[in-house]
């Protein structure tokens, strides 16, 4: 189940007769296997990684970093699923550290993000304070190289 | 002919070059092909092996090194090779750093032999082995291995191969080409054989990290009064995507590892620093991404071997190394031709089992030491080849 899970991530779209190969399972099998960790909800959804320098290229991500009161019950979770149910929250995460929750945002420009900022997220009653930080460029993500390492030549045919 | 051709000595005359080399020649002068003849981890080595290498570069460690290698790495190696292989090392007497296994190879063989030795070797095998001991002025005895007993060397055979002139035993598991692999208790029986008969042991276990299915790979240098024996052969080339570095290390008694360093030391001095530098870092803190390279392999493997056993090419399940051997004699054509038409026909490299000794013949190597992608269109045009000839060789 590991070295599936380690495939899956590294590319979903795998063919399943590949991984049938791969594990040495039969089709049904792998298919079988991935139904049950979708249905546990370990693997929970799959997406493209976008090279956004090449595809809508305007869009807008930011990082925030969110102080917030804790409730007295339900702690800090109440107030994070609030801000994370906002549809420009992309990622949200509760952090050690001098903040509480890491949040990411997209939006089509500056403006729509500084917006959700002032307008949305510094309005609750919970969020003490706000930092914001855009991002400039995407290096790496969720292990992919946004920018292709020349690859070194081999010899084809070598002892 | 130049008159220099007439002054090439006679023994190196004799020598053929390598069948690879044959084949690489053929591969270079075609475009667009796919291979699976690579000898070599399609990894660049990981990152922080270059890293620590190239911090060692900008401090200015560029100098020589003593002609055994760096003590600290030495030592990285005298522990490595106690917590992997449970052998003990005296870090400054019984390890000499190389330039690859190759050079220790080299230089173990002419440590021992006088000429008329014999060496014994089994075959199929890597390709610099008869060579290097012809070059040693050594008698090369081959012992074929076979596809029954999933390449590894029997006990009968050896007994049967050994006469009053056997000197040394060179083993190699898991091995290139055919990726077999010996238990504790195979290696225990030719142990045995080795004590009776006062065979010197070489063994090159370049593979041994490439081990598989959470296998335990056993040196026969870890059993009962081998080490004293054995020339323990490694390097970090195949575990640790190091081919290109060129650092290998022998393993033997002080004496042994005095005679080698006398040659190494007028032949080639030492390894060079960078590799030893880059080195200490694989041995100290690569573990994990050896593994994961691993892990990598392992399912190559599975898809290879699954996908040739469907197409009617028989191969077993190889427990380490990155090869597979199949058997292509069912489809009626010798190794070379397999190969050569299957690179002229699908443009797709494997390299014909006899480039490593005549019992390859009826076998050809795969190496998944290629990205998964290319295995998969390898295995397809192989496919199709296999169908060509059988619908023309009913």
């Amino acid at each position: 189940m590991q070295a599936l899970i380690e495939i899956l991530e590294r590319n979903a779209l795998t063919p399943r007769e590949d991984l049938a190969r791969m594990l040495n399972l039969s089709v049904e099998e792998v298919e079988q296997a991935i139904a049950g960790l979708e249905a546990e909800g370990i693997v929970l959804g799959y997406q493209a990684i976008i090279n956004h320098e090449k595809w809508d290229t305007d869009l807008v991500r930011a990082m925030i970093e969110v102080k917030i009161t804790p409730e007295r019950d339900g702690g800090f979770d109440r107030v994070a699923s609030r801000i994370a149910k906002f549809e420009e929250v992309q990622t949200c995460y509760l952090m050690s550290g001098g903040y509480d929750l890491l949040i990411t945002v997209e939006g089509r420009n500056l403006r729509e993000v500084a917006s959700f900022v002032a307008e949305k997220l510094s309005t609750i009653e919970a969020v003490q304070s706000t930092a914001t930080r855009f991002r400039l460029k995407t290096y790496k993500e969720n292990g992919t190289f946004h920018h292709f390492e020349q690859t070194a030549e081999r010899l084809s045919v070598s002892p | 002919m130049f008159p220099v051709a007439m002054k090439i000595a006679e023994h190196v005359k004799d020598i053929p070059r390598s069948g690879i080399r044959d084949f690489f020649e053929i591969v270079q002068t075609m475009g667009d092909v796919v291979s699976l003849g690579i000898g070599e981890p399609d990894f660049a080595t990981p990152w922080h092996i270059r890293e620590a290498a190239i911090y060692a570069l900008e401090k200015g460690r560029t100098g020589y090194t003593s002609n055994l290698g760096l003590p600290r790495l030495r030592r990285s190696i005298s522990d490595y090779i106690k917590g992997r292989f449970g052998i003990a090392y005296e870090p400054l007497s019984e390890v000499l750093v190389s330039v690859g296994v190759s050079e220790s190879i080299d230089l173990a063989l002419r440590a021992l032999l006088d000429p008329g030795d014999e060496v014994l070797y089994h075959e199929p095998c890597y390709v610099s082995y008869a060579p290097s001991i012809v070059l040693a002025r050594g008698v090369a005895k081959a012992i074929p291995t076979r596809a029954e007993h999933e390449f590894r060397l029997t006990p009968e055979d050896l007994v049967a191969a050994i006469t009053p002139a056997s000197k040394i035993l060179m083993l190699n598991f898991p091995n290139n080409p055919t990726g077999a692999t010996m238990s504790a208790e195979n290696l225990a029986e030719i142990a045995e054989i080795c004590v009776k008969h006062d065979l010197v042991v070489f063994t090159d276990e370049i593979y041994s990290e490439l081990t598989y299915e959470g296998g335990v790979h056993t040196s026969i240098a870890a059993l009962p009064g081998m080490k004293e024996r054995t020339v323990f052969l490694h390097g970090v080339s195949k575990a640790y995507a190091m081919t290109g570095w060129r650092i290998g290390f022998a393993c033997a008694p002080k004496d042994m590892i005095e005679a080698m360093m006398k040659i190494h030391q007028y032949s080639i001095l030492c390894a060079s620093i960078m590799g030893q530098d880059a080195t200490i870092e694989a041995l100290e803190r690569g573990t994990s991404s050896m593994e994961s390279m691993r892990r990598e392999y392992e399912l190559r493997r599975n898809y290879i071997v699954n996908s040739l056993n469907e197409l009617g090419l028989p191969c077993f399940q190889p427990k380490g190394a990155f090869y597979v051997f199949p058997d292509i004699t069912s489809t009626g054509l010798s190794s070379r031709e397999f190969s050569l038409r299957l690179l002229h026909e699908k443009k797709v490299a494997v390299v014909p089992g006899t480039a490593f000794g005549a019992s390859g013949e009826g076998h050809v190597r795969c190496s998944y030491a290629a990205a998964l992608d290319q295995i998969k269109i390898a295995v397809e045009r192989i496919g199709e080849f296999v169908s060509d000839v059988r619908k023309g060789n009913p």
